[in-house]
C-alpha cells in the first residue's frame, strides 16, 4: 500500500477527508459560539448580580466563579454528559420509558462549555464596568435620562469597549476548550479527526490537520477582534 | 443524602490525588525550564532563533491541548523510527505523553509570562549591575531573573492553576488520575452529581493549596516592598534597658 499524500487526504472526493473535516470544522464553530453565547448571558447576570447585588446574590456569583474556575472543565462536561442522561432517564421511567436514555452531546457541551466560560464571562464584565467613568453616568442622569435609556446609550456601550479585549481572550479559551466535547461524540472537528485516524490509521497527520486548522480558526478570530477592537476604540484619545 | 456511596468516592478519588500532582508538578518543572529558555530566546540577537520561539508560541497558544496530546500519543507511534527508537520506552507510556503534551504547551503559555516579568524589570538595575562589571549572564543569574520571576509570579500562579486543571486531560488517553477515576465511578453508577460534588472539592483543596503557596513565595520574595516591621523600636527599646 502507497501512503496517500496529504492532499488527497485533505481532497473533497469519495476517497477524500475534506468534507468530513470541514462538517467538523463547522461543527467545532458551532459549538464554541454557542457555548460562548451561552456564557455570555450567564457573564452578564453574573457581573450584574456581583455590581448590583445584595450580599446574597453576590455570594452565589462570588462562589460560582470561584469552583467554575477551580476546577476541571472535563468534569464539568462529565457531570452534564452523565447527570444529563441519567436524569433524562429518570424522566423518562416516570413516563413508563424503558432503559437509558441518552443526553444529546451537543447539548450537554454547549451548556459545560457556557458554564465553564461564564466564569471568566461574569470577571471580563464585571472589570468592564468598573472601568465605566462614574462622570460619564453622572452626565446621563444630569441629562434626565431613565434608568434603561441610561443603559442602553451609555453603560451598555462603555463597559463594551472596554470588555472587548478580555472578551477575545474567552473566545479564544472557548474555541480550543469545545474540543474537550469531542468526548461526548458529538461530530466536530478532533472527532471527527479521530474517525478519520482510526480508518487511515495516519493518526499523526489527521491530528496534525486537525490541529492547524484549529489555529486558523484562532488566527482568523483574533484578526476580526483586534479590527474590532480598533473599530470600536475610534473614539478614544491615543496617548 | 448517600454518605456511604460518598465515603467509598472520596476514598477512591483521594487514592487517585498523587498521580493528579505527580503529572502536574513534573509538567510545571519541565514546562519552567522550557519557558525560560523560549523568553531568553525571543530576546535573542539571533533572528531565526527569535521566530523560532514566537511560531512555538503562536502555534501551542493557538491549538487544543487535546489535540497536541492525541499527536504525542497516537500520532507519533505512526512512524516506525519512532517506535524503533530508544526513545520508545518513554513515548509509549501514557504518563510521560501526558507529561510531555502538559509541558510543552505551558511551556508556551508561561514563557510569555516569564517575558513580561522580564521586561519589567527596571533598565536602571541592569545599568547598575553593568557599572559594577558584572558578565552579561551573571546579570541575568543575579539581577534580571530574580527581578523578573517576582514580577511573574501573579500571572504564573494561574499558570500552575490551569496546569492542575489541565491534568485531567490525562484520563482522555487512559490516565487513572482524579477525573479518570471520576469518569468511571459516574460511568458505572450513574451519580454525576455527587461524583461531581467530591471531585471538584478535592481539585478546589489543590488549587486553594497552591493559591496560599504562591501568596507565600511572594512575600518572601518582596521584602523591598514591605513596611519596615513595626515591632523593631520595641526590640531596641528592650535592649536598652
Amino acid at each position: 500500500m502507497t501512503q496517500p499524500g496529504i492532499l488527497e487526504l485533505l481532497s473533497f472526493g469519495p476517497d477524500g477527508w475534506g468534507n468530513i473535516l470541514l462538517a467538523g470544522a463547522m461543527m467545532t464553530i458551532l459549538i464554541a459560539l454557542s457555548g460562548y453565547a451561552t456564557g455570555a448571558v450567564i457573564g452578564v447576570l453574573g457581573a450584574w448580580a456581583k455590581v448590583r447585588g445584595g450580599p446574597v446574590t453576590r455570594l452565589v456569583a462570588d462562589v460560582y466563579t470561584t469552583v467554575l474556575r477551580g476546577i476541571p472543565d472535563l468534569l464539568v462536561i462529565y457531570l452534564l454528559y452523565f447527570g444529563g442522561s441519567a436524569a433524562i432517564s429518570a424522566v423518562g421511567h416516570l413516563f413508563g420509558a424503558e432503559g437509558f436514555i441518552g443526553f444529546p452531546g451537543f447539548l450537554a457541551g454547549m451548556l459545560a462549555v457556557g458554564i465553564t466560560s461564564g466564569a471568566q464571562h461574569t470577571e471580563v464584565f464585571r472589570g468592564a464596568f468598573r472601568a465605566v467613568q462614574p462622570g460619564e453616568i453622572e452626565a446621563a442622569i444630569a441629562c434626565g435620562m431613565p434608568r434603561w435609556l441610561r443603559f442602553r446609550r451609555i453603560v451598555a456601550p462603555l463597559t463594551l469597549r472596554h470588555a472587548l479585549p478580555g472578551l477575545g481572550n474567552v473566545w479564544q479559551v472557548v474555541l480550543k476548550e469545545s474540543a474537550l466535547v469531542s468526548i461526548t461524540g458529538v461530530a466536530e472537528l478532533l472527532r471527527q479527526s479521530q474517525v478519520a485516524a482510526g480508518s487511515t490509521g495516519l493518526p499523526f497527520d489527521f491530528y496534525l490537520i486537525a490541529g492547524g486548522i484549529y489555529l486558523a480558526i484562532s488566527t482568523v478570530s483574533s484578526a476580526v477582534l483586534h479590527r474590532a477592537e480598533h473599530h470600536f476604540s475610534r473614539g478614544v484619545r491615543r496617548n | 443524602m448517600d454518605w456511604t456511596f460518598l465515603q467509598e468516592t472520596f476514598v477512591s478519588l483521594i487514592s487517585a490525588v498523587p498521580l493528579t500532582l505527580l503529572l502536574a508538578v513534573n509538567a510545571i518543572a519541565f514546562g519552567a525550564v522550557l519557558a525560560v529558555g523560549i523568553a531568553v530566546a525571543r530576546f535573542s540577537a539571533i533572528a531565526p532563533l527569535r521566530w523560532l520561539a514566537q511560531a512555538y508560541v503562536f502555534v501551542f497558544r493557538g491549538t487544543p491541548l487535546l489535540v497536541q496530546l492525541f499527536i504525542i500519543y497516537y500520532g507519533l507511534s505512526q512512524f516506525p523510527a519512532i517506535r524503533h527508537s530508544p526513545l520508545w520506552p518513554i513515548l509509549r507510556e501514557p504518563y510521560w505523553c501526558a507529561v510531555l503534551a502538559l509541558a510543552l504547551n505551558t511551556a508556551a503559555y508561561a514563557s510569555e509570562i516569564v517575558r513580561g516579568g522580564l521586561l519589567s524589570v527596571p533598565f536602571g538595575q541592569i545599568e547598575a549591575a553593568r557599572a559594577c562589571g558584572m558578565s552579561r549572564f551573571m546579570i541575568f543569574r543575579r539581577i534580571t531573573l530574580p527581578l523578573g520571576v517576582r514580577q511573574a509570579l501573579p500571572g504564573y500562579g494561574n499558570e500552575m492553576i490551569s496546569m492542575v486543571k489541565a491534568t485531567s486531560l490525562a484520563s482522555i488517553i487512559t490516565l487513572m488520575e482524579v477525573t479518570g477515576v471520576a469518569a468511571r465511578i459516574i460511568s458505572e453508577s450513574y451519580r454525576a452529581i455527587e461524583v461531581f460534588v467530591v471531585a471538584g472539592a478535592i481539585y478546589l483543596t489543590i488549587n486553594f493549596l497552591l493559591t496560599r503557596l504562591v501568596q507565600l513565595v511572594e512575600f518572601r520574595l518582596s521584602p523591598h516592598l514591605r513596611q519596615p516591621v513595626a515591632v523593631l523600636p520595641a526590640i531596641i527599646e528592650g535592649e536598652a534597658h
